[in-house]
C-alpha cells in the first residue's frame, strides 16, 4: 500500500456519562491511501461512525479520544479547534445517512452549497453561483439552474442525498467519509448514488471512507473493509479476499447472515384464506374553500389470493402502496373492493363487525421502538389483546398463554415483567411478534418486520418466523423493500410501483426470469449487479 | 396570501359569533343587573332604565338587537360610565394598554432570546445554572408580588421612579409597569428559547454546517437561530394578545388607565355591554393575532406556504 492519506493509530473514544465512562471505540486503527476506498463494516453499536467521526473532530463534548488520527502526516487529534474547521468541507468532507434532515430546511440549497465555497475559497456572487450549478450538474440534478434555488423540501430523498455529495465535493477533498449515505433510500436511488461516487471518485482521485452495514454494497464498491465489532476492528482485508475467506469468526457469522434458504410450497389445493378483488384505497388530498376536494389513489385496483400456508411477499419502493394495501387488507384502512378473510366478506364490516376476526388475523409492524407501549410490562403487552378477545380467561391462565406466546418466540418467559426500554431491537420484534401469537391467530401481516434490524439479528428473526409458520400453519402476508429476505421468505411475489401490481408470480421464477422492466431495474439495484462495472 | 387571510378572517366568524353568544348568556345568568346598587332604586325609575336600554325585552331579541348593532360597529353604551359608550371607553384605555404591553413584550424579546441562546451554547454551565434558574423564580413569583415590590423598592424607599400614576404616559411612570409585565415574559422566553436551541443545535442540519468548516458563530446565527425561533413565535401570538389587553393586577397597582380595569369593573358592575365590548374586542385582537403569527411563520419558514 501507498503513504496512507489517512491513519488512524490505536483510537480509543469514551464517553464521559453521568453514571460512568462508556467505551465506544477501542484501539482501532485502520489507514486509507488516495484514492483508495476502504469499507468500515459492523452492526449498531460496533463504533464505526463514532470512528469517523473523530476524524473531523465532530465528536459530542462528552468524548474522549486517544490515540492519533494522522491526515497526511498531520495529528487531527492534536490539531487547534481552527486548524480543523479549515480542514473540515474542504480537505475532509463528509455526507451522512440522513439526507431528510442534514440540509438546512431554511434555506435554498445553491446558498447552502455555496457557503463551502466561500468558507474556503473565497468564492462570491456569481463565480460562486456558476461553480455550484457545475456541481449541481455533475451530482446529476436535473434542471441545475431551475433547482439551484429550490428548499430542500421540495426535493426527494436522492436528490438531497446529492446536494449533500455537491456540497461535500465542492472544495474537492482528499477523503470523503460517507456515512451509511445510501441507508434511507431506495434500492434503485441507492444504486444511482453509489454509481454517481465511484464515478467522482475516478473523477477527482479522492479517497473514500465508507461506513455501512450492507455487505452487498462493501463487495461491490470497496478495495478494502475493516470489520468492527463492540467498538473494536476485528479483521482487516482486501474485499476480495476478505469475502472469498473471512478469517474471523464474526465475519463470517455476518457473511452468513446474509438471508438463504427457501420456503417449501404449499400443496395446489390448499384452501384460500385471504382473498381480494379490485381493492383500491384512496386518500383525500387537502381540500379548498368553495372548489370540491381532490383524492390521491394509492392503491389502484390490486387482485390478491393467499392460500392457507403460504407467504405472499410484497415488495416496492417507498410511496408504492404497499403499506397501504396491508392495512386495507385487514381492514385497517377503508378501502374499496371485495375482500374475504376464510368464508367471511369483510367489505362491508365495520369496526364492531371485525372484531372477533382480529384475533385470526394480526399484524406486526416495522419499529420495533416505537411499537410498543413503553408504560407497559412485556406480559401485559402480550396478554394485552386476550384481555379483549379472551375475557373469559382468568389471571392464571392468561399469563400461562403469555409464557407460551414468549416461549415460542425464544424469550425467556420470567422476563415477561420487564418494560420494553430493556430489551434490544431483536428482541422488542420478537415481542412484537409474540403479542399477535398469543392469540392464535392464522394469518399475520408482517410489514418490514426486519428492516430496521441489523443483518445478523434479522437471521434469527426469519428463522423464527419460518418455524412458527410451520409449527402453527400460519399463513404471511410479508411486506418488504429488501428483495434478499422476501425471496427467503415467500412463495409468492407482487412487485407494486405507484399503487398498482407491476408484476407477481412464484418467487423462484419471478427473481429467476423477471418479466417486466421495472422488476428487472429493482433486482438490479438491489443486488448491485452493474454498480461495480 | 392575501386570500390565505381573507379565508382565515371569514373562519373567525364562527368563532366569534360562538364567543359573543356565550359571554352574553353568560352574563346574564349571572345573579344581579346593572342598576342594583347599596339602595334599591324606586321600582318605576328602574323600570324606566330597563326600558331605555331595552333590557326588557325578552333575551333572544336582546341577543338579536346585541348582533344587530355589533354589525354597525356599535357597541353600545356603558351602563356605569353613563355618559360614555363602550367604544369610547376601549379607544381610551387601549392604547394605555397597548403602550405598556408592547413595551413590555418587546423587552422580554430582547433580554429573554439573548439570554435563552447563551444559555443554549453553554449548556450545563454556570452561566446556564443561573439564567436558568432565575427564569424559574421569575416564573414562580407572581406579578401581584413583583409589582408591589418593585414600587416599594424604586418608588418609596430609594425613591428614584414615581410608585404610581400614569401622567400623560410620561417615561418615568412607564418604567415599573413595563418592568413588571415583562419579567414573567422574559423569564417564559428564555427558557423557550434555551430549550428550542438545544434541539436545533443537536440536529443533523447543524452538523453538516460544522462538518463544512464553519465558524461556530456562523453556524449559530446563520443555521440554528432562525429555526429556533419557530416556538417563541407560537407562543408570542397569545403571550401579545393577553398582555396588550391589558393587566388588571398591574394596572390596578399602578393607577394605570388602562383597558384591563374596564373588564373587571364591568364584569362586577354588570355592565352588560361594557363586558361583552371588551369580550368582542379581545377575541378579534387574538384571531387577528394568531393569523399574523402564522403568517411570520411562513416568512420564517419556507416550507410553510398558504397557496389558497
Amino acid at each position: 500500500m501507498q503513504e496512507p492519506l489517512l491513519e488512524v493509530d490505536g483510537l480509543s473514544v469514551d464517553f464521559a456519562l453521568p453514571h460512568g465512562t462508556v467505551p465506544a471505540v477501542k484501539q482501532v486503527s485502520f489507514a486509507i491511501a488516495s484514492g483508495e476506498t476502504l469499507a468500515l463494516v459492523g452492526e449498531s453499536g460496533s463504533g464505526k461512525s463514532v470512528s469517523s467521526t473523530a476524524a473531523i473532530g465532530l465528536l459530542p463534548d462528552l468524548a474522549r479520544t486517544r490515540g492519533a488520527i494522522r491526515f497526511a502526516g498531520e495529528d487531527l487529534l492534536a490539531a487547534t479547534p481552527r486548524r480543523l474547521r479549515r480542514l473540515r468541507g474542504n480537505d475532509i468532507s463528509m455526507i451522512f445517512q440522513e439526507p431528510m434532515t442534514s440540509l438546512n430546511p431554511l434555506h435554498r440549497i445553491g446558498r447552502q452549497i455555496a457557503e463551502v465555497l466561500e468558507r474556503h475559497r473565497g468564492l462570491k456572487g456569481d463565480p460562486a453561483r456558476q461553480r455550484v450549478l457545475d456541481l449541481l450538474d455533475q451530482v446529476g440534478i436535473p434542471e441545475p439552474a431551475r433547482r439551484i434555488d429550490s428548499f430542500p423540501h421540495e426535493l426527494s430523498g436522492g436528490q438531497r442525498q446529492r446536494v449533500m455529495i455537491a456540497m461535500a465535493l465542492a472544495c474537492e477533498p482528499k477523503l470523503l467519509i460517507a456515512d451509511e449515505p445510501t441507508t434511507a433510500l431506495d434500492v434503485t436511488v441507492q444504486a444511482q448514488i453509489l454509481t454517481l461516487l465511484q464515478d467522482l471518485q475516478r473523477r477527482y482521485g479522492m479517497a473514500i471512507l465508507f461506513i455501512t452495514h450492507d455487505l452487498g454494497i462493501v463487495r461491490h464498491f470497496a478495495d478494502r473493509v475493516c470489520v468492527m465489532r463492540q467498538g473494536e476492528v476485528v479483521e482487516t482485508a482486501e474485499t476480495t479476499a476478505l469475502f472469498a475467506a473471512p478469517k474471523h469468526a464474526y465475519t463470517r457469522m455476518l457473511i452468513d447472515a446474509e438471508p438463504h434458504g427457501r420456503k417449501p410450497p404449499v400443496p395446489a389445493d390448499a384452501p384460500l384464506l385471504l382473498e381480494a378483488r379490485d381493492l383500491r384505497v384512496r386518500f383525500p388530498l387537502k381540500k379548498r374553500l368553495f372548489r370540491p376536494g381532490s383524492d390521491f389513489e394509492a392503491v389502484r385496483g390490486i387482485d390478491l389470493r393467499v392460500r392457507r400456508g403460504q407467504t405472499v411477499g410484497i415488495v416496492g419502493e417507498s410511496g408504492s402502496g404497499k403499506s397501504t394495501l396491508g392495512r386495507a387488507l385487514l381492514r385497517l384502512l377503508d378501502s374499496r373492493g371485495d375482500i374475504r378473510f376464510d368464508d367471511t366478506a369483510l367489505a362491508g364490516l365495520d369496526s364492531a363487525g371485525m372484531r372477533p376476526l382480529r384475533s385470526r388475523m394480526q399484524v406486526v409492524f416495522q419499529d420495533p421502538f416505537g411499537s410498543l407501549s413503553p408504560r407497559l410490562t412485556v406480559g401485559e403487552i402480550v396478554g394485552e389483546g386476550l384481555r379483549v378477545h379472551a375475557p373469559e380467561l382468568g389471571r392464571r391462565e392468561r399469563d400461562a398463554r403469555v409464557q407460551e406466546a414468549l416461549n415460542d418466540v425464544a424469550l425467556d418467559p420470567a422476563m415477561r415483567h420487564r418494560y420494553p426500554h430493556e430489551f434490544s431491537g431483536g428482541q422488542r420484534q420478537r415481542i412484537a411478534i409474540a403479542r399477535a401469537l398469543v392469540l392464535k391467530p392464522e394469518f399475520l401481516l408482517l410489514d418490514e418486520p426486519t428492516s430496521a434490524l441489523d443483518r445478523s439479528v434479522q437471521a434469527t428473526v426469519i428463522d423464527l418466523l419460518r418455524d412458527l409458520q410451520h409449527q402453527y400453519d400460519l399463513t404471511y402476508l410479508f411486506i418488504s423493500h429488501d428483495l434478499a429476505v422476501v425471496r427467503a421468505l415467500a412463495d409468492t411475489v407482487l412487485v407494486m410501483k405507484a399503487g398498482e401490481v407491476v408484476e407477481q408470480g412464484a418467487t423462484e421464477t419471478l427473481f429467476r426470469a423477471p418479466r417486466e422492466a421495472y422488476t428487472r431495474e429493482l433486482m438490479r439495484a438491489a443486488f448491485l449487479e452493474d454498480t461495480a462495472a | 396570501m392575501l386570500s390565505y387571510s381573507l379565508k382565515r378572517l371569514l373562519q373567525a366568524i364562527p368563532t366569534m359569533l360562538i364567543v359573543i353568544t356565550i359571554a352574553f348568556f353568560l352574563m346574564r345568568v349571572a345573579p344581579g343587573g346593572p342598576f342594583d346598587g347599596e339602595r334599591a332604586l324606586p321600582p318605576e325609575i328602574e323600570a324606566n332604565l330597563n326600558a331605555a336600554y331595552h333590557l326588557d325585552e325578552p333575551l333572544p331579541q336582546q341577543y338579536l338587537r346585541y348582533l344587530g348593532n355589533l354589525l354597525q360597529g356599535d357597541f353600545g353604551p356603558s351602563f356605569k360610565y353613563k355618559d360614555f359608550t363602550v367604544t369610547e371607553l376601549i379607544l381610551q384605555g387601549f392604547p394605555v394598554s397597548l403602550e405598556i404591553g408592547g413595551l413590555a413584550i418587546l423587552l422580554a424579546l430582547v433580554i429573554g432570546l439573548p439570554l435563552g441562546i447563551a444559555a443554549a451554547l453553554r449548556r450545563n454551565s454556570a452561566i446556564d445554572y443561573a439564567v436558568m434558574g432565575t427564569a424559574l423564580a421569575g416564573i414562580a413569583v407572581p406579578n401581584f408580588v413583583v409589582a408591589p415590590l418593585l414600587a416599594l423598592v424604586f418608588g418609596v424607599l430609594l425613591g428614584w421612579l414615581p410608585a404610581g400614576g400614569w401622567n400623560g404616559g410620561a417615561l418615568p411612570n412607564l418604567v415599573l409597569p413595563v418592568l413588571a409585565l415583562s419579567i414573567q415574559q422574559i423569564a417564559y422566553i428564555a427558557r423557550m428559547m434555551r430549550a428550542s436551541m438545544i434541539e436545533v443545535l443537536g440536529s443533523h442540519y447543524i452538523r453538516t454546517a460544522r462538518a463544512k468548516g464553519l465558524s461556530e458563530r456562523l453556524v449559530v446565527w446563520r443555521h440554528a437561530i432562525r429555526p429556533a425561533l419557530m416556538p417563541v413565535v407560537s407562543y408570542l401570538g397569545p403571550a401579545v394578545a393577553g398582555i396588550i389587553t391589558g393587566s388588571v393586577v398591574i394596572e390596578q397597582i399602578f393607577g394605570i388607565p388602562g383597558i384591563g380595569r374596564y373588564f373587571v369593573q364591568g364584569a362586577l358592575n354588570r355592565d352588560y355591554t361594557l363586558v361583552m365590548g371588551t369580550v368582542v374586542f379581545y377575541g378579534a385582537l387574538i384571531v387577528l393575532l394568531n393569523l399574523v403569527v402564522d403568517l411570520i411563520y411562513s416568512a420564517l419558514d419556507p416550507q410553510i406556504r398558504y397557496d389558497d
